[in-house]
C-alpha cells in the first residue's frame, strides 16, 4: 500500500559519487534534499580502484572542489598515499592521484551527508519516478512509500539490473553483493527513455599476509604533498603514507588465460554489455596484445585497517579456479589467497543522448541524471555530474537558468558535451585528450577558471573567493612587473648566466624573458631580482607557467574565441529539423535526436557535417 | 565555423581571359591588399580611400612586381558580401593571376571555399530568400563534389602517401597521448629521438610531394615553351596559325622579367607558355645572330624547344648551331610549309635533326592536332580535364600540404627546444587535421579510437 512521507524540493536517488555530490550541493543551496541507498553502510563507496584522481580525473576532482564539491576534501581526509603524475611533462598534463582508504572515504562522506543541514537520507530502494504531464512529482520506494518532490537526480551507478558474473558464475547484485536496484528500469522505459547495457569489472582482492613483497618494487608516495582542495595546504594533509607495490605478469600467466579463454563469459558470449576499452580485463589485455610478454601489476592497499590488495591491472571474469591459477603465476603472488575473487559486472544505464547539457532529461521536466547512471565510468566523473545535476536541480525547483560549463572552461564541461552530444558505445572515461584547450584548462588553476561561478552559484564562501581573487591580482601583478623589469648586459648578470651555462645578453631583456629559459626559471634568477616580494608556491607556480607557455597559451586562448562564436549563435528549442531544406538524412535523425542548443555542439554530433552546419544556419538566419 | 576569417579566389575562373578578378572579402581584406598594392603616389593606402572608387596602381611581392592592375574597393556594408571587399583586376592569363592570388593568400588571406562568397553574401542578408536553394545546392558541393574533386586529382599513388603520413602521424600522437594517460604503464623515455626521426621523414615526404604538386601545377597551367628559328621562317605566322586556330585562347601578359613577354596559347587542352623573346617579334631589324642568341639564351630554363624551319630554305649555319643546342632538349621541329616551292622535306629534316618534325601550315591548320598530341605524349598529360577545377584544388592541396609541414616543423622546433612532450602532440595533430582536409576525412574522436587500438592501456 502506497503512504505518503514529507516532502522535498528534491530527491536524489543513489548516494555514490554522484548522488552524494548532487544531494550536498541541493542541500547546501538551501533546498530541503532526500538522498535514498540501499545500503547506509554503502555510501561514497569504492566498489573498485582504491584512488582518487588520476590521469584528467585529478583534473576533475579540482574543478569539482573549486565549485563548492566534496570530493577534494574527503580524499584530503582519507588519503594513505599521494602522488604527482606526469610531473616530468607540461603543467597541463600534471594530476593528482591518491590512493585512499577506503572505508575511511566512505566513513567521512557519511559523516557529512549526516550533518548536513537540509539533507536527509533514507535506506529504501526507489522504484519509481512519479510524474504528471511530463514533470517529476515524486518518488516511490520499494514498501510504498511515496516522497513528493519538485526534482528528482538519478544516480543509481551499477546497480539497475545488476549482475555480477565470473565463469559461469552469476550473481544477480550490484557490487560487493549489495542488493541490485531491479524496478527502476521498468519505470524508466515507460516514461520513454532509452536504456543500454554496459559493463565493467574488477580485480581480485588478495590478503596481503599471503603476498611476497620482496619480489616486487616498492612504490613510494610523493615526499612533498599537494592537496586536493583549494582550501588545505600541504601542512594541513600531512600524515605518513603507505606504499604500493609493482611486480609483472609473464608468459605462464598468459599462457593460462589463452587455455581457459572459452570459460571467460565475455568470449562465450554470456556477458553482452558493452565494456570499456580503456580499464580491459586481463584477458582482453593478453588476447589483444599477444605481442606483449608481461603486463605490469600494481599491489595496492585498500585502507589502514584491512588487509586486501587491490590487484590493479588484472581485472577479470574468469572463473574462479582459472583466477587462483592465474594470479599464483605473478612474481610475489605465488602462495596468494583470494578475499574476493574479480568479476565483471552489467548494469543499466541511460542513453546519454537524451539528456540536455544541464543533465535534465530532455523530456521529463525536472528530471535530473548523473554518473554511470549517464554512461559514464569512474568516481571523479561520476562526482562532476552529480556536483552539476546537484546545481542544476536546485536551480530548477528555483527557477533559475542552468549552469552549463562549457568545454573552454572545465573538463567537467568537455565531459558533459561528450556524454549528451557524442554518441557513447562504452563506459566513457575523462582523457586529457579530450580537451581540446588542455593548456587552459590545467588541474593547478581549476580555482581561477571556477571560483568565480561557484562563488556566483553559492556554494563558494564570499571568504574563499575572496582569497582566490587575491590569488589572480598577485598572478597578474606579478607577471606585468616580470615583463617590464629590464635587465641590461652588465657583467655580474653576464657572470651569472655563464655559470648557468646560459646564453650571454646581447641586448637588455625582461626578467620574464630569462625566466622563461629552459635552464633557468623563476626561482633562478632570483638573484638578478632585488625588487622581489615574497610569493606563495601556488602564484608562483602560475607565473611561471603563465610565462614559459605564453605562445601556446595564447594560441589555444585565440582558438577559444572562435569556439566561443559558434557556441554562441543558439539553436530555437522549438525548431523543426524537419522544415530545414537540404539536409542530409542522416544529420536530420542526429539533430532530431540530440536537438543541440547551440551552432558549435550541433557541428559536433558525428554524422552533421559542416555542409549541414551552413544549411543550418542560413535556415536560422531567416 | 569560419565566417570571420578574410577569403578570396579569383572571381571570374581561371580562364585565358583578358582581365581576371581576384576577390578578397572579409575583416582585413583592406589590410591585407595593402600589403600587396603599391601606388604611383608614395605612401597611398586602399584602406585610406573611398568607397567604390578604383585605383590604378601595382601589386608587389618581395621587392618584385607581379603585375600592373586596377584595384576597386568596396566597403562593408555595400559590398556583394556586404564585408569588406577589394577586388584585384589583373592582366588576365593563368600564370600572373596565380601569382597574385599567392600573394594575397601569403598576405594572410585564405582561399574561399565554393561558394563560400555567395554564402556570406546570404548569411549577411545581401542576397534575398529567392535565391536560397540555389545557395544550398553550392554548400552542399562543398561536402560532396569539390571533395570528390580534390579527391579525384589524386592518384591511388599521392592518396596511399598521405594515408600513410598521417597513418604515421597518428600513430605516434596516440603513442604520446597513451602515454601522457597511462604514465605508470607506458614511458615516453627517449621518444623525442625517434619522433624527430619520424617528424624528419615526414617532413621529407610532404615537401616532396608539394614538390610534385608544384611540377603537376606548371606542366597543367603552362609548358614553358621557346621558340628559336631564325627571322623570316615564319615563326610569327606559325603563332598566328596557332592562335588563329577556334579552340585556342591567346593572352599577352608581361613575364616575369622585364625584357621578355609571355604569350599564353592552348589548344587541345594543352598550355603552352610561349616565351616571346624580342627576337621573335623582330622581323626586320634585327641581325639574324642576336635574335638566335636570344632565344638560345632561354632554352636552358624551358620546359619545351620548338625549332621553327621555312620549308622554302635550305638549313644553314645558323639552323645547325640551334640542332647543335636543342638535341639534349625535349624540343619539337616545326615544318613551316610555304606556299612556295619547298626545298626541305619533313623526311629530310628529322634525319639531320634526330628530333620529330610536324609539318603545319598556317593557311589550312593542318597538322596541329598532331603536334599537340605530341606534347601531350612528351609530358605525359593524357586526357586532360577541366583545369579551372584542378587549379582550385591544387592551390588548397598545396595550402594544406604546406600546412601540415608549418605544423611538423613546429614539432621539430617544440622537441629541439626540450618542451614537454605534450605540447607535441598539439601540433601533431593540426598536421594530421590538415592532411584529413587533402584527402575529405573527418578527424572526429581518431586519437581517442588509435589509443585503444594501438597501445595496452593499464589498469
Amino acid at each position: 500500500m502506497d503512504h505518503i512521507y514529507e516532502s522535498y524540493d528534491i530527491a536524489v536517488i543513489g548516494a555514490g559519487h554522484a548522488g552524494c555530490e548532487a544531494a550536498l550541493a541541493s542541500a547546501r543551496l538551501g533546498l530541503e534534499t532526500i538522498v535514498f541507498i540501499v545500503s547506509t553502510d554503502s555510501i561514497a563507496m569504492m566498489p573498485c580502484n582504491p584512488n582518487v584522481g588520476g590521469t584528467s580525473k585529478g583534473h576533475l576532482v579540482r574543478e569539482v572542489d573549486a565549485l563548492g564539491g566534496e570530493m577534494g576534501k574527503n580524499i584530503d581526509r582519507t588519503f594513505i598515499q599521494s602522488k604527482m603524475l606526469n610531473v616530468s611533462k607540461g603543467p597541463a598534463v600534471h594530476s593528482l592521484r591518491a590512493q585512499a582508504d577506503k572505508q575511511e572515504y566512505s566513513r567521512s562522506m557519511r559523516h557529512v551527508l549526516e550533518n548536513t543541514e537540509h539533507l536527509t537520507i533514507r535506506q529504501a530502494e526507489v522504484t519509481d519516478i512519479l510524474t504528471e504531464n511530463g514533470h517529476v512529482t515524486g518518488v516511490r520506494t520499494y514498501s510504498g512509500g511515496v516522497y513528493p518532490c519538485k526534482a528528482a537526480v538519478i544516480c543509481t551507478g551499477t546497480y539497475l539490473n545488476a549482475r555480477c558474473v565470473y565463469g559461469d558464475t552469476y550473481n544477480y547484485t550490484g557490487p560487493n553483493g549489495l542488493p541490485a536496484a531491479n524496478h527502476l528500469t521498468e519505470c524508466l522505459k515507460n516514461l520513454g527513455i532509452e536504456i543500454y547495457r554496459f559493463k565493467t569489472g574488477t580485480p581480485a582482492r588478495i590478503d596481503k599476509r599471503t603476498i611476497d613483497f620482496s619480489k616486487m618494487e616498492e612504490q613510494f608516495g610523493d615526499p612533498e604533498l599537494v592537496p586536493f582542495s583549494f582550501e588545505n595546504t600541504a601542512e594541513s594533509i600531512a600524515k605518513p603514507q603507505v606504499s604500493c607495490w609493482l611486480t609483472y605478469t609473464n608468459e605462464r600467466t598468459h599462457e593460462i588465460i589463452r587455455q581457459n579463454i572459452d570459460r571467460s563469459p565475455l568470449y562465450s558470449g554470456n556477458i553482452k554489455g558493452t565494456g570499456p576499452r580503456y580499464c580491459p580485463s586481463i584477458e582482453d589485455k593478453v588476447m589483444k596484445f599477444p605481442e606483449k610478454t608481461r603486463h605490469q601489476v600494481f599491489i595496492e592497499p585498500e585502507g589502514n585497517y584491512t588487509n586486501e590488495m587491490y590487484i590493479s591491472g588484472m581485472s577479470s571474469s574468469l572463473p574462479e579456479d582459472v583466477q587462483v591459477q592465474m594470479y599464483r603465476t605473478v612474481a610475489g603472488l605465488e602462495n596468494a589467497k583470494i578475499v574476493r575473487p574479480a568479476y565483471a559486472i552489467e548494469y543499466d544505464c541511460l542513453n546519454p543522448a537524451q539528456l540536455k547539457p544541464s543533465l535534465e532529461i530532455k523530456n521529463i521536466s525536472g528530471l535530473f541524471s548523473a554518473g554511470q547512471m549517464n554512461g559514464s565510468s569512474g568516481y571523479e566523473e561520476a562526482a562532476a555530474q552529480g556536483i552539476m545535476a546537484g546545481i542544476n536541480a536546485a536551480r530548477f525547483v528555483k527557477g533559475l537558468e542552468p549552469v552549463i560549463l562549457s568545454r573552454s572552461q572545465a573538463y567537467i564541461g568537455v565531459l558533459i558535451d561528450d556524454l549528451c552530444t557524442k554518441e557513447t558505445h562504452e563506459p566513457y572515461r575523462m582523457m586529457t585528450s579530450r580537451a581540446e584547450y588542455r593548456l587552459i584548462l590545467r588541474q593547478d588553476n581549476a580555482d581561477l577558471r571556477l571560483s568565480a561561478i561557484g562563488h556566483e552559484i553559492g556554494l563558494i564562501s564570499d571568504e574563499r573567493y575572496e582569497k582566490v581573487l587575491q590569488k589572480k591580482k598577485q598572478i597578474e601583478d606579478e607577471i606585468v612587473r616580470l615583463k617590464s623589469h629590464m635587465i641590461g648586459g652588465r657583467a655580474d648578470v653576464q657572470a651569472f648566466l655563464e655559470e648557468r651555462q646560459s646564453a650571454p645578453l646581447k641586448t637588455a631583456v625582461s626578467l620574464a624573458e630569462l625566466i622563461v629559459r629552459p635552464e633557468l626559471g623563476y626561482d633562478a634568477v632570483k638573484d638578478l631580482d632585488p625588487d622581489r616580494q615574497p610569493l606563495s608556491r601556488d602564484v608562483i607556480e602560475q607565473v611561471e607557467t603563465e610565462l614559459k607557455y605564453e605562445g601556446y597559451i595564447e594560441r589555444q586562448t585565440r582558438q577559444i574565441e572562435v569556439f566561443k562564436k559558434t557556441e554562441n549563435r543558439r539553436i530555437p528549442e522549438d525548431i523543426d529539423y524537419d522544415a530545414v531544406p537540404s539536409l542530409r538524412i542522416e544529420a536530420r535523425q542526429k539533430l532530431k535526436a540530440i536537438r543541440p542548443e547551440n551552432i558549435g555542439r550541433a557541428s559536433r554530433i558525428s554524422g552533421v557535417s559542416p555542409a549541414d552546419i551552413s544549411v543550418l544556419l542560413i535556415y536560422l538566419s531567416k | 565555423m569560419r565566417n570571420k576569417d578574410t577569403i578570396c579566389a579569383i572571381a571570374t575562373g581561371v580562364t585565358n581571359a583578358g582581365i581576371s578578378i581576384i576577390r578578397i572579402s572579409g575583416e582585413n581584406a583592406f589590410s591585407i591588399a595593402d600589403k600587396l598594392y603599391v601606388s604611383k603616389k608614395p605612401g597611398k593606402t586602399l584602406s585610406s580611400q573611398k568607397s567604390h572608387t578604383m585605383h590604378y596602381g601595382y601589386i608587389v611581392k618581395n621587392g618584385e612586381t607581379i603585375d600592373e592592375v586596377l584595384v576597386s574597393i568596396m566597403k562593408k556594408p555595400n559590398s556583394y558580401t556586404a564585408e569588406d571587399v577589394v577586388e584585384i583586376n589583373c592582366h588576365g592569363g593563368v600564370i600572373v593571376t596565380r601569382q597574385v592570388l599567392d600573394a594575397v593568400i601569403s598576405a594572410g588571406a585564405r582561399l574561399a571555399e565554393p561558394g563560400e562568397f555567395t554564402k556570406r553574401a546570404f548569411l549577411n542578408g545581401r542576397i534575398d530568400l529567392s535565391q536560397a536553394e540555389a545557395v544550398i545546392d553550392i554548400i552542399n558541393a562543398e561536402n560532396t563534389s569539390a571533395v570528390k574533386n580534390s579527391v579525384g586529382q589524386l592518384t591511388g599513388r599521392l592518396k596511399n602517401r598521405i594515408v600513410s603520413l598521417r597513418d604515421r602521424i597518428m600513430h605516434d600522437t596516440a603513442f604520446i597521448e597513451a602515454a601522457l594517460d597511462d604514465p605508470e604503464h607506458i614511458s615516453l623515455d627517449g621518444f623525442s629521438e625517434e619522433l624527430l626521426k619520424n617528424t624528419n621523414e615526414e617532413l621529407k615526404e610532404i615537401k616532396s610531394l608539394i614538390q610534385s604538386f608544384s611540377t603537376g601545377r606548371v606542366i597543367k597551367e603552362g609548358i614553358k615553351t621557346v621558340i628559336v628559328g631564325k627571322p623570316n621562317v615564319g615563326k610569327s605566322t606559325l603563332l598566328n596559325a596557332l592562335s588563329g586556330t577556334e579552340r585556342a585562347i591567346v593572352t599577352d601578359i608581361p613575364g616575369t622579367t622585364r625584357d621578355t613577354l609571355e604569350e599564353t596559347v592552348t589548344i587541345d587542352g594543352v598550355t603552352l607558355r610561349i616565351v616571346d623573346t624580342a627576337g621573335i617579334r623582330d622581323t626586320d631589324d634585327t641581325v639574324e645572330k642576336i635574335g638566335v642568341d636570344k632565344a638560345l639564351s632561354e632554352t636552358d630554363s624551358a620546359d619545351l624547344v620548338l625549332f621553327v624551319c621555312d620549308a622554302s630554305r635550305a638549313l644553314d649555319e645558323n639552323d645547325r648551331r640551334i640542332i647543335d643546342i636543342i638535341k639534349d632538349k625535349r624540343s619539337l621541329v616545326l615544318l613551316n610549309k610555304s606556299d612556295l616551292q619547298n626545298v626541305l622535306s619533313s623526311d629530310e629534316l628529322e634525319k639531320e635533326t634526330g628530333i620529330s618534325v610536324f609539318a603545319v601550315s598556317a593557311l589550312e591548320e593542318t597538322g596541329i592536332h598532331e603536334f599537340t598530341q605530341k606534347i601531350k605524349d612528351m609530358f605525359s598529360l593524357g586526357e586532360i580535364g577541366n583545369g579551372e577545377m584542378t587549379y582550385i584544388t591544387n592551390a588548397r592541396q598545396r595550402q594544406l600540404l604546406s600546412d601540415a609541414a608549418d605544423s611538423l616543423e613546429e614539432v621539430k622546433k617544440s622537441i629541439e627546444n626540450e618542451m614537454p612532450e605534450d605540447f607535441f602532440s598539439i601540433d601533431m595533430l593540426d598536421a594530421y587535421g590538415a592532411l584529413g582536409r587533402i584527402i575529405g576525412e573527418e578527424t572526429d574522436d581518431d586519437l581517442a579510437d588509435r589509443i585503444f587500438k594501438d597501445f595496452c592501456m593499464g589498469k
